[in-house]
C-alpha cells in the first residue's frame, strides 16, 4: 500500500513537471556524435562527454579560462620550453559500470594511451576515429607533439618539437587532453571492439554513464568516487530536443529543468515566475574579415571607412536584441592580455573622406555571410545600409556554413562576417589560426592580412613561458591589428542558459559548454 | 494474377534504380563534404582533410562512389555512417520503430475519423455538416505542420497545465524521462506494457496523442474527401437503390452495402498516404522530439553524412514502394478488372 502511494505522489509530481530531488534534466538541441570526446568537437558533444565523462591532465577553472591542475597535479617547464613534466594525481578511479571494472587507478599507462592513440597513426586504437581527429589536426598537435614517456607510474614527459606556451591550455581541451582508460581499452582490443569506446565510454570524470537511447535520451550517475568531490546531483539527463521553441515550452512546462536559450527566445521566458536565465560570456567574437589581397578591401584607408561607417549599437540592438556588447578588440573580454584601451571607430563623414581618398570607384563590394539565420540576414542587411550611406555599395551572398568556409579560405570574398570561439583562452588561439601569415595560405586567415610586425609578435608570445610577458606581447599585438583595421571586431555575444528557479550553482564554462559538475537542487 | 503481380514487380527495377540515383545525386548536388562540415568554423588542416577524404573515399571520381555504392546496396550493405561509425541498418533498425508506432497511430487516427466524417458529409450531402466538415478537411490540409504543431503543445501542454493539469499532455518526447524503459521492441507502447512500471504504459500513449494528431491531419483530410466522392458515387448506384427498396435499415445500406463498395478507392488513398506519413514525419519527429528515421535523415543532410542520406533514403523508399506493392495486388484482388489493364 505505502509502495503504490510512494509511486502515486511520484507519478503526480511527474504530471507536474517535477522530477525526482537530485535529478537534473537537461533539454539539448542536437544529440552528441559519439562519446568518444577526441573525435568531435560541437558544443554537444562536449557537453554530453567531455565535460560529463572525462577529465583532462590539465583543467580550466570554472567559468573562467585559468588553467588549473587536473589529472596532473603539477608540472615543470624545461629551460627551453619544449619539455613538459606531468606530475600525475594518485588515487583517481574509473568509473565502474556494468561493462567494465577497474583493477587499478589511473597511472601514467593511461595518458600514454591517450595521446599516443590520437598522434601515432600505428597506435592499434588510431584507426577507431574512421574520420580522424579533427580538432588534434585543427589545433596543429600532430606537428607539436614529438614524444610522450613514462619516467614512473605517476610522471609522464611531454617532449614538443618546438616551444609553444598554449600546449597547457590545449591539454586542458576535452577534444585533445581527455584521458581515457589504457586498461579498458586493453580488453576492448582483446575482444575487437575497440569501436565501443565510442558508445561504452569510460572515464574518470564526474558522471558515469549509464544508457542513450539514440536521438532521445542520455543518462548519467554521479560518480560518487570522483577525486574532486562528487557532484551534488544524482542523476542527470539529457533530453535531445531539437526544435528551440519547444525547448522553451519543455522548460515551461517543467520537463526540463535547465537548457541553452537562444536570444531570440529570451523575451518569452522573462518574466516567468518559475525560471531564471543566468547569462555567460564566451570567450567569442563576431567579426568581419576584409579581404587585404582584393583591389579596394586590400586599402588600410578603405578598411577603416568600413569600420566607422558601422552603427554597432543599432546592429545590437536589432540581432540580439540589446543582449550582446560591441567588439573593439579581437580578443573578447575574459582572456587575459585583452587591450581594454582600444576604443570603437564610430564616424561616418571620415569614412567617406577616406573612402574618396582610397580611390573607390563605385564598383560592387562581395560581402560574404552564413545563412543559418534570420538574425544574420538582419545583421547585414543594417551593414549594407551603413555603408550605403558612406557611399560604399554592397552585394550581399549568403552561403551555408561549410561552403562559406571553404570560399572565404579560398579568399573569393571582398568581406565575410564571421565568428570565432575560444578553444584554450589563450590569446593565440584567437590570432593564430586567423590572422597569421602561414594561416593565409591555409585558408584559416580569412582577412588575408600579413603583416610582418604583428607575425613576429605571435612567434614571440608562441615561444615565450612568462605570463607577464606574453601579456605584452600580444597588447602589442592588439594596437598593430587595431592601427592596421587587419579585421574589424563587431560584437561579443552572450551565452543563455534557462533554468528553473531551483537549480542553483550553474556555471557557463566561456567556451560555449555548459558544467553541471556544481549544479545542486532545491 | 501471378503475370499482375511480376508487371507491378518489373516496375520496381527502374523505381529501385532512380531512388539510388536520386539519392546519390541529391546529396552530392549540396555545397560542402562531411570533412568541412566536421570542421565547422574551424582550420582544417589540409593534409588531414586529404587524407580523411581518400580515407572516406570521397576522391574518387562521382560515377566510381555512385558504382560503389550501388554495388554495396545490391549486396544489402549500406556502408556505416561517416559521423558515428556505426552501420546504416543498425541506426535505422534503432530508429524506425519510433517512426512506424508513431505512423501507424497517426494513420488510425486518419482512418477511422476520416472515414466517419467522409462517409457523414456524404449522407448529408449539401448540408451544412457537409461543408463543415470538408471546409475543415481543406483547412487540415493546407495547415503547416510546424504551426499547427506548436499551436497544439501551447494549448494542450503548456496553457492546460493551468486550466486542467489533470488532461495536460507532454510537450514532446515519447516518453516521461523519469521512466528507464529497456528497449525491447522499439516500440514504446509495447517496451512500456512489458515493463510492467506503473504509468509507464499511460506515459508513453500521452506522448504519442499529439504527434501522431499532428501527422495524421492531412492524410485525415484526404481520406475524409476521397471516402465522401465514393460514397456520393456509390450511394447513386441501382443496387443501393434497390437495396433501399427492399427496405433495409439506413444504417445497413449506408454501412454494408455502400461503404463496403467505396472502401475500394479508399483503401488505395489510405496505402498511398504511407509515403506522405514518413515524408511528414521529418517535421513533426522534429517538432516532438521524436527519435525516428525523419530527424535522422535531416540531421544526416545536415552533417553531409553521404552513407545515412542514402541509405536511410533508399530504405524508406523501398518500404513506400512495398506498401504500394500490397496496395496494388490487393486493389487488382479486389477489383479484377485492374489486373488486365
Amino acid at each position: 500500500m505505502a509502495a503504490r502511494a510512494a509511486v502515486a505522489g511520484a507519478l503526480a509530481l511527474a504530471a507536474l513537471g517535477v522530477h525526482a530531488a537530485g535529478t537534473l534534466t537537461v533539454c539539448t538541441d542536437a544529440a552528441p556524435e559519439g562519446f568518444d570526446i577526441v573525435q568531435y568537437e560541437t558544443v554537444n558533444t562536449e557537453d554530453a562527454a567531455g565535460l560529463t565523462l572525462y577529465d583532462k591532465l590539465l583543467a580550466f577553472k570554472p567559468g573562467t579560462s585559468q588553467v588549473v591542475p587536473g589529472l596532473a597535479e603539477r608540472w615543470e617547464i624545461s629551460a627551453d620550453g619544449t619539455a613538459y613534466t606531468f606530475h600525475l594525481r594518485k588515487g583517481v578511479k574509473f568509473h565502474t559500470t556494468a561493462w567494465f571494472k577497474p583493477t587499478r587507478d589511473f597511472n601514467a599507462d593511461d595518458v600514454l594511451w591517450s595521446i599516443n592513440r590520437v598522434n601515432d597513426k600505428a597506435h592499434p586504437a588510431h584507426g577507431v576515429a574512421k574520420s580522424g581527429y579533427p580538432y588534434w589536426a585543427g589545433m596543429s598537435m600532430n606537428e607539436l607533439i614529438k614524444s610522450i614517456e613514462k619516467l614512473d607510474d605517476m610522471t609522464v614527459r611531454l617532449t614538443l618539437t618546438h616551444a609553444e606556451a598554449p600546449v597547457l591550455a590545449n591539454l586542458a581541451m576535452s577534444a585533445i587532453g581527455s584521458v581515457y582508460s589504457a586498461e579498458y581499452a586493453a580488453l576492448l582490443q582483446k575482444a575487437g571492439k575497440l569501436d565501443d569506446i565510442n558508445t561504452q565510454p569510460i572515464g574518470t570524470g564526474p558522471f558515469v554513464f549509464k544508457s542513450y537511447q539514440k536521438d532521445a535520451v542520455i543518462r548519467y550517475g554521479a560518480n560518487a568516487a570522483y577525486w574532486g568531490g562528487a557532484p551534488k546531483i544524482d542523476n542527470l539527463v539529457f533530453a535531445i530536443t531539437p526544435d528551440p521553441s519547444v525547448i522553451v515550452q519543455r522548460v515551461k512546462a517543467g520537463e526540463c529543468t535547465v537548457s541553452a536559450l537562444s536570444v531570440a527566445q529570451a523575451a518569452s521566458v522573462e518574466g516567468d515566475p518559475k525560471l531564471k536565465i543566468v547569462r555567460g560570456q564566451p570567450l567569442m567574437t563576431t567579426y568581419l574579415a576584409p579581404n587585404a589581397k582584393h583591389k579596394f578591401t586590400g586599402d588600410k584607408r578603405f578598411r577603416e571607412a568600413l569600420w566607422l561607417a558601422i552603427d554597432k549599437a543599432s546592429y545590437i540592438q536589432s540581432v540580439y536584441a540589446g543582449n550582446a556588447t560591441a567588439a573593439v578588440s579581437f580578443l573578447p573580454p575574459g582572456i587575459w592580455s585583452r587591450d581594454a584601451t582600444l576604443k570603437n571607430r564610430r564616424d561616418p563623414e571620415r569614412a567617406k573622406q577616406l573612402v574618396k581618398a582610397s580611390g573607390y570607384d563605385g564598383s560592387e563590394i562581395v560581402l560574404f555571410a552564413a545563412s543559418r539565420d534570420g538574425n544574420i540576414l538582419r545583421g547585414v542587411e543594417l551593414l549594407q545600409s551603413d555603408w550605403a550611406k558612406v557611399g560604399i555599395k554592397v552585394k550581399l551572398q549568403l552561403f551555408e556554413t561549410g561552403e562559406l568556409m571553404k570560399r572565404s579560405g579560398r579568399g573569393e570574398h571582398d568581406i565575410v562576417l564571421l565568428s570565432w570561439f575560444s578553444d584554450n583562452g589563450d590569446p593565440d588561439n584567437f590570432l593564430t589560426p586567423n590572422l597569421s601569415c602561414p594561416a593565409v595560405e591555409g585558408g584559416g586567415n580569412k582577412a588575408q592580412w600579413c603583416n610582418k610586425d604583428f607575425e613576429a609578435l605571435l612567434d614571440q608570445g608562441r615561444t615565450t613561458t612568462d605570463l607577464k610577458k606574453r601579456t605584452e606581447i600580444y597588447t602589442r599585438a592588439q594596437r598593430v591589428l587595431y592601427d592596421e583595421v587587419g579585421l574589424i571586431p563587431m560584437v561579443h555575444r552572450p551565452q543563455l542558459t534557462v533554468m528553473n528557479k531551483r537549480v542553483n550553482g550553474f556555471q557557463p564554462t566561456p567556451f560555449g559548454g555548459r558544467d553541471f559538475r556544481a549544479v545542486t537542487l532545491d | 494474377m501471378f503475370a499482375f503481380i511480376l508487371r507491378r514487380l518489373a516496375l520496381v527495377i527502374p523505381t529501385f534504380l532512380g531512388i539510388t540515383l536520386l539519392a546519390f545525386s541529391l546529396i552530392h548536388l549540396i555545397p560542402g563534404d562531411p570533412v568541412q562540415v566536421m570542421a565547422g568554423e574551424r582550420r582544417l588542416d589540409p593534409a588531414f582533410y586529404k587524407e580523411v577524404m581518400t580515407r572516406l573515399g570521397l576522391d574518387r571520381p562521382l560515377y566510381e562512389q555512385y558504382g560503389a555504392y550501388l554495388w554495396k546496396a545490391l549486396h544489402l550493405d549500406l556502408g556505416e555512417s561517416f559521423v558515428t561509425h556505426e552501420a546504416v541498418w543498425s541506426e535505422f533498425t534503432k530508429l524506425f520503430p519510433a517512426t512506424m508506432e508513431l505512423a501507424l497511430f497517426a494513420l488510425l487516427i486518419a482512418s477511422v475519423i476520416g472515414l466517419l466524417v467522409g462517409v457523414l458529409a456524404a449522407i448529408k450531402r449539401g448540408t451544412v455538416l457537409d461543408h463543415g466538415a470538408m471546409g475543415l478537411a481543406l483547412t487540415g490540409f493546407s495547415m503547416p505542420i510546424f504551426w499547427w504543431g506548436l499551436l497544439l503543445i501551447m494549448f494542450f501542454s503548456v496553457a492546460m497545465r493551468e486550466i486542467a493539469p489533470a488532461f495536460a499532455l507532454p510537450v514532446s518526447g515519447r516518453m516521461a524521462l523519469e521512466f528507464d524503459i529497456l528497449p525491447r521492441s522499439g516500440f514504446m507502447l509495447i517496451d512500456s506494457w512489458l515493463s510492467g512500471e506503473p504509468g509507464a504504459f499511460r506515459s508513453a500513449l500521452s506522448h504519442l496523442v499529439l504527434p501522431a494528431i499532428v501527422l495524421g491531419t492531412i492524410p485525415l483530410a484526404v481520406i475524409a474527401r476521397m471516402t465522401r466522392s465514393a460514397m456520393l458515387e456509390v450511394l447513386r448506384e441501382d443496387y443501393v437503390r434497390t437495396a433501399r427498396a427492399k427496405g433495409l435499415s439506413p444504417a445497413r445500406v449506408v454501412f454494408v452495402h455502400a461503404l463496403r463498395n467505396a472502401l475500394v478507392p479508399v483503401v488505395t488513398v489510405i496505402g498511398l498516404q504511407v509515403g506522405s506519413l514518413l515524408g511528414g514525419a521529418v517535421l513533426t519527429e522534429t517538432i516532438f522530439s521524436w527519435p525516428g528515421v525523419g530527424k535522422w535523415l535531416i540531421d544526416a543532410i545536415g552533417r553531409r553524412d553521404y552513407p545515412v542520406v542514402q541509405g536511410g533514403i533508399l530504405i524508406t523508399a523501398t518500404l513506400v514502394i512495398v506498401v504500394n506493392l500490397i496496395v496494388d495486388v490487393l486493389y487488382g484482388w479486389v477489383n479484377p478488372r485492374i489486373r488486365h489493364r
